[in-house]
């Protein structure tokens, strides 16, 4: 098999719990150990935005981590990418009509990548962070 | 740092809500002094979603849907606790067979979260190929939940007056693999854990939680059992399918000889509560009765019976953090009238504030992370006013909760 020009290099991605139900955490932590093993493409989670390319978010954004996650988005250098896991994120879920959302996602900050399921499977959260590489291979390069 | 005394004065050090050292959002607070932590406070409220609020407008098939996204890990819990609660309150008898399916999705839920901690608990050690090797045997559970409920998390298995799918003769062979598995990994992951000289020096002796303070702050579940509480639901006040099994508390002693209470303790615990859960899932396979898997299949006539019903029922599971506790009341109407939901972690997160007080702060990740504490269960509220910090006394609770009963009285 022939890699793509997106693994050029490797990609750091920062996850953001914004009140999740802790489905997608424990997914997206299956998604980066033996069994799928992303870090052979330099793909793997860092401990602090400032050294993320992607951002990865979870959860319906209650009200209390809106501007927390507002303030991680900023502390991300650019070009950053935003990936959304799970449906909550991208539009409600079945916490649609909850008083304490500002959610979804996308209405607080601007989402590139969406990863649909409730949870999404680790092979499909692996398959948006490639989508998201690709994008920002897209954004270096001048293009959207 | 002060002059002449040669103490240092003490400073905070805020971590949360998002850090690294933590999986979810709380705030926490630690006055330290030096490297030692001497006092420490924390805020949670952080992923609160109105779930019980939401509850009381849906009906209980619905709501089903959405305990099991109460806690992505312990989700059947949620499910088991509040379907035997409406189950009481509208007299729906469930089918034997359907306690034998939901007791064995219970405990392989036991199984995987309790692999996922000890996966968890390596890493915040800052073992991580420990983390990985956990994490990958924990896959073939995974496996064995997605063929017998369809899905890997949020199982959707458990539904008000039974189980949605059974458990069919094929399948016994899968899931026989995988106990014979773990079983036969059980004593690598022992000494893996708990042979390690790394490990031992980490972990004992490190956040200790008395007897005593076990008892007195209502800790449940692993956590109450490492310091020698023998408190057990499966054996205390055996539901479902436990009353025919033989389930005994695992208390730290029966390993090491002794009870420690500290963060050492737990590991053992929690790991051979991976061995008992292995046993209690081959007695129900060998022990499961045939027939229905559900009291009322048609989900319209379900929802006519739930419908009729009304009074108040509490149902009460052992959750893998320990009692997982609904209490729904139902009048008559579509909704319930009112869903209190407390999670294990709930009575579990006190304890944090004496067993990390007076640690160093290296020790604060493995400490937070050794009562498995699972915040998207335990927030039931948040309070946003401003900066404003609100300390309610005993007595403001006492009233409040008066206030509440007469409310929902009149």
């Amino acid at each position: 098999m022939k890699l793509t020009r997106s693994f050029n290099r490797s990609l750091w991605a920062f996850h953001f719990n914004s009140g999740s139900c802790n489905g997608c955490e424990i997914e997206i932590v299956a998604a980066i150990t033996p069994r799928y093993d992303p870090e052979r493409f330099g793909i793997k989670l860092v401990g602090t935005p400032r050294h993320a390319d992607v951002l990865v978010i979870t959860g319906p954004v209650v009200k209390k981590m809106k501007d927390r996650l507002l303030r991680v988005y900023a502390q991300m250098p650019e070009p950053k990418v935003v990936m959304c896991v799970g449906t909550c994120g991208i539009s409600g879920g079945v916490f649609y009509d909850s008083y304490n959302l500002e959610g979804p996602v996308d209405e607080v900050i601007p989402v590139d990548v969406y990863v649909p399921g409730c949870p999404p499977r680790p092979e499909a959260i692996i398959h948006g962070v490639v989508k998201a590489l690709e994008k920002l291979e897209r954004i270096q390069g001048g293009g959207r | 740092m002060s002059e002449g005394t040669g103490r240092k004065a003490p400073y905070i050090i805020p971590i949360g809500p998002t850090h690294p050292a933590l999986k979810e959002p709380v705030m926490f607070t630690f006055e330290m002094e030096g490297e030692m932590i001497r006092d420490v406070d924390f805020a949670p409220g952080q992923t609160h979603r109105g779930i019980e609020w939401m509850g009381m407008r849906r009906n209980p098939v619905q709501i089903v849907h959405l305990t099991d996204r109460i806690c992505g890990i312990c989700g059947v819990s949620h499910t088991f606790a509040f379907a035997r609660a409406v189950e009481q309150i509208a007299e729906i008898e469930v089918p034997e067979r359907a306690d034998y399916v939901r007791t064995i999705i219970a405990e392989f839920e036991r199984i995987q979260s309790h692999l996922l901690w000890a996966g968890v608990a390596a890493h915040e050690l800052g073992f991580d190929s420990l983390l990985h090797l956990t994490w990958r045997v924990r896959e073939q559970s995974m496996d064995v939940i997605e063929n017998l409920t369809g899905n890997r998390v949020n199982y959707g298995i458990v539904q008000v007056g039974g189980v949605r799918r059974d458990i069919v003769p094929e399948q016994h062979q899968i899931i026989e693999d995988c106990l014979a598995t773990y079983e036969g990994l059980l004593s690598k992951l022992l000494s893996l854990f708990l042979d390690d000289r790394s490990i031992a020096l980490r972990c004992r002796d490190v956040g200790v939680l008395s007897q005593k303070d076990a008892l007195e702050l209502c800790t449940v579940g692993p956590t109450a059992r490492a310091s020698g509480v023998n408190v057990d639901l499966r054996q205390d006040y055996p539901y479902s399918a436990y009353g025919d099994l033989d389930v005994r508390t695992i208390l730290p002693d029966q390993y090491a000889g002794e009870t420690r209470g500290d963060v050492y303790d737990r590991i053992v615990v929690r790991l051979l509560e991976v061995g008992q859960s292995c046993g209690i899932i081959r007695q129900c396979l060998d022990e499961m009765p045939a027939g229905e898997v559900t009291a009322e299949p048609k989900i319209a006539k379900l929802l006519a019976i739930c419908k009729k019903a009304s009074g108040e029922a509490i149902g009460r599971v052992e959750a893998p953090r320990g009692e997982c506790f609904h209490y729904v009341r139902m009048e008559a109407q579509e909704a319930p009238h009112s869903w209190k939901v407390k999670a294990s972690s709930y009575s579990n997160l006190m304890s944090w504030i004496p067993m990390l007080r007076g640690e160093q702060i290296a020790d604060i990740p493995i400490i937070v992370a050794s009562i498995d504490p699972c915040l998207s269960c335990t927030d039931r509220v948040a309070v946003i006013r401003g900066e404003r910090r609100d300390i309610l006394s005993k007595e403001d609770l006492h009233r409040l909760s008066v206030e509440a009963t007469r409310r929902l009285q009149a």
